[in-house]
């Protein structure tokens, strides 16, 4: 029952509480976006993981591909001043 | 084991008790075998839901009965006669239409009954109430959301649903009985009313039906027995898979 046609695949993501941003968990079928939302409750937050739930259909997401990685991300590698590094993080900041 | 005479608060507790551990049961039997991953983990979700549930019902039963009988004596230990779930719980999960208007039909009088029971003059019964709301506030909706997509869906989905509207619709009826246990403690302020009940549940189940695209099907027939011990067929076979492992082996723990 679950193919792609009549149960489309889901991008789940969950708040996992106030203040923090939505996370990527995983994936799922679902028919629709809200039995989308329904599964991801009853698969992702079981253990009282989150206090927000947004499902994306997968078909939407454009990603990056492996072969496209040198030209986006090499760049970066050598550029340390741009890597906050050089100066302490107080304790007190435990989400940066 | 036989039927203890007792408290009718105690015997009103072990009928939902009854409903919510055989439910549970049946649901359960969905494990690995529902029609994907995700219903898999959602119909097994409710199924412990409708077993914590019974356990805190159990409790308060044999407190009030003061038999002191634990979870396992109500669970494996009792022969047919002595289960006072209603006949609707019992029924056979069938195609996944059955077992989801089965669900609807249950969840929408025990969302009214556990709204009412939260006002009940029994503290214990109320607070178990209180918490039980929020789960089958969830029950509800997961039957409702299947039930408006599989009555609005394909004619085969339509048609499906529809026959399993009729064959589980005679059921319902048993649900809103009165007896000298309900009437006892209605006067009590401890149960609410089965009318009172009844007319919330026909407001929200026709709501439900009408966007599905479902007909409300007209029958007089409503078979009656469950409160009083006397069951449907099916019934018998589920008891014997669900306790034969605990009588074989008395005692076994985990």
């Amino acid at each position: 029952m679950s193919d792609d046609v009549h149960e489309p695949l889901w991008e789940v993501f969950i708040r996992s509480r106030r203040g923090l941003s939505h996370n990527h968990v995983g994936s799922l079928h679902a028919p629709d976006a809200q039995m989308a939302l329904r599964n991801a409750r009853d698969v992702f937050t079981r253990r009282m993981e989150g206090i927000s739930i947004w499902v994306v259909p997968s078909a939407a997401i454009t990603a990056t591909s492996p072969e496209e990685r040198d030209p986006f991300f090499e760049p970066a590698a050598d550029k340390a001043y741009r890597h906050p590094t050089f100066y302490d993080i107080p304790k007190e900041v435990r989400q940066l | 084991m036989t039927a203890v005479a007792a408290d009718p608060a105690a015997v009103y507790a072990l009928r939902y008790a009854d409903d919510c551990l055989v439910l549970s049961h049946r649901l359960a039997q969905w494990s690995s075998r529902a029609p994907a991953l995700e219903e898999d983990v959602a119909l097994t979700n409710i199924a412990l839901d409708l077993l914590g549930q019974a356990r805190a019902l159990y409790a308060r039963s044999a407190e009030l009965d003061g038999t002191g009988r634990s979870e396992d004596d109500y669970a494996f230990l009792r022969d047919e006669r002595d289960f006072v779930n209603c006949l609707l719980v019992e029924q056979e999960n069938g195609d996944f239409a059955v077992t989801i208007i089965r669900q609807l039909l249950y969840s929408t009088f025990q969302l009214e009954a556990w709204r009412a029971l939260s006002e009940s003059t029994d503290a214990h019964i109320a607070a178990i109430a209180a918490k039980a709301v929020k789960e089958v506030t969830y029950h509800l909706d997961h039957a409702t959301q299947w039930t408006l997509r599989l009555g609005d869906g394909t004619a085969e989905s339509h048609a499906r649903t529809q026959a399993a509207l009729d064959q589980l619709w005679p059921y319902a009826a048993e649900l809103f009985e009165s007896d000298a246990v309900t009437r006892d403690l209605v006067t009590r302020g401890v149960a609410p009313d089965p009318e009172r009940l009844r007319t919330a549940w026909d407001a929200s189940i026709d709501q439900v039906l009408s966007a599905a695209k479902l007909e409300r099907p007209s029958t007089s027939w409503a078979p009656s027995g469950g409160r009083r011990g006397l069951h449907t067929e099916c019934f018998g076979y589920m008891l014997a898979e669900m306790q034969h492992l605990h009588r074989a082996h008395p005692g076994a723990q985990w």
